[in-house]
């Protein structure tokens, strides 16, 4: 299952409430305002780092990018269109809107 | 693998209808097919001819429509969510069709997944 | 032959695909939930296996007494009471949504199955087709 997650989790619930949905073995994909959840130093790195001990989380690169960022918390892993096209191929998607 | 797309906001407002053609476009590089485009909600806006951006803007409904052409893709504007907008044949792109829900249910029968893009 | 039967029937029932609409968003500040009740609707007549999910801020949705003559606006919570009719065959609450928000299964207006999120996890994977409004 890969959980896709589009808001910023600095001012919206629904990373928090999408981990507590996921799964061990589950993905992550964080997009759009998602991106911000990958970057190093915010309140919610901690919550992330919790995440990644027992599921995968991705970053949209080209989110990122246009945001100005590209340093992601350790462990996330940064996928671009293609990639992300790749996790929808191995996975069923919950759009976690 | 076979793609459906479905697309719950409208142009210019919030990126998700951005983040739907890029997905589009990078499945089809891959070699996956689009088995269905379904325009809902403020989606529908998508597929209207009543956009004239700047010259250095996308325009967001031609490129559907290039998209559409190029890769014979079906795609569905919702005929509840198009009444509601004032949408009809005369103002929609070339290569949509205005029709009902049922053919978002069609569409997650058909494919092999099936993305939802909204807020 | 009864035999072949209950073949055949089983394997009309895998054909079918598991649809899942994942409602977490609240009713009137937005057109979503409003969207997926239509979609339901719809959906109902194509002998799919439909289940709805209220989650996070979805849970409102199914909120007793909502009065919108005041905002000239269409309640549609009612609808939300006949889905059982309709062929849905699972109404799930997410318990602790439920909670974060002072609620309670008396306070929803129709029979719900009120659920943890660790019971739907392995739901959510098993589903075909997820829908979020």
């Amino acid at each position: 299952m890969l959980f896709t997650v589009n808001k910023s989790p600095l001012t919206s619930d629904n990373l928090k409430t999408c981990l507590r949905f996921a799964k061990k073995g589950n993905s992550v994909l964080l997009y759009e305002d998602g991106v911000y959840g990958a970057i190093p130093g915010t309140k919610v790195e901690s919550v992330v780092k919790e995440a990644l001990k027992s599921i995968e989380v991705f970053a949209l690169k080209e989110d990122l990018k246009a945001r100005g960022f590209g340093e992601v918390i350790d462990g996330v892993k940064l996928v671009d269109y293609a990639g992300f096209v790749g996790l929808v191929e191995e996975h069923n998607v919950c759009p976690w809107l | 693998m076979k793609f459906g797309i479905l697309i719950l906001e409208g142009p210019y407002q919030h990126q998700a209808g951005d983040s739907a053609y890029n997905f589009a476009e990078a499945a089809v590089a891959k070699g996956h097919a689009i088995s269905g485009l379904f325009f809902y909600c403020d989606g529908v806006q998508n597929a209207t001819t009543y956009m004239t951006p700047p010259q250095d803007d996308r325009h967001i409904s031609k490129r559907w429509a290039e998209f559409i052409a190029k890769h014979g893709v079906d795609a569905v504007v919702c005929i509840a969510a198009s009444k509601k907008r004032g949408i009809t044949d005369a103002n929609l792109i070339k290569g949509a069709r205005i029709a009902g829900l049922g053919q978002l249910t069609e569409l997650g029968i058909e494919s092999d997944r099936l993305i939802a893009f909204g807020d | 032959m009864a035999g072949e039967d209950l073949n055949e029937e089983e394997r009309s029932e895998e054909d079918k695909k598991k649809f899942l609409f994942l409602m977490r968003k609240a009713p009137y500040g937005s057109i979503y939930p409003q969207g997926g009740l239509e979609v339901i609707l719809i959906m109902a007549a194509y002998d799919q296996t439909i289940s709805v999910l209220f989650a996070d801020d979805g849970v409102f949705c199914l909120k007793k007494g909502q009065e919108t003559a005041g905002i000239h606006v269409k309640d549609f919570s009612s609808a939300f009471k006949v889905l059982e009719s309709y062929g849905v065959e699972h109404l799930y609450v997410d318990k602790t949504s439920l909670e974060e928000r002072g609620m309670k299964p008396e306070d929803l207006l129709t029979g719900v199955e009120v659920v943890s999120s660790d019971e739907m996890s392995g739901f959510l994977s098993g589903q075909d087709v997820i829908l979020p409004f």
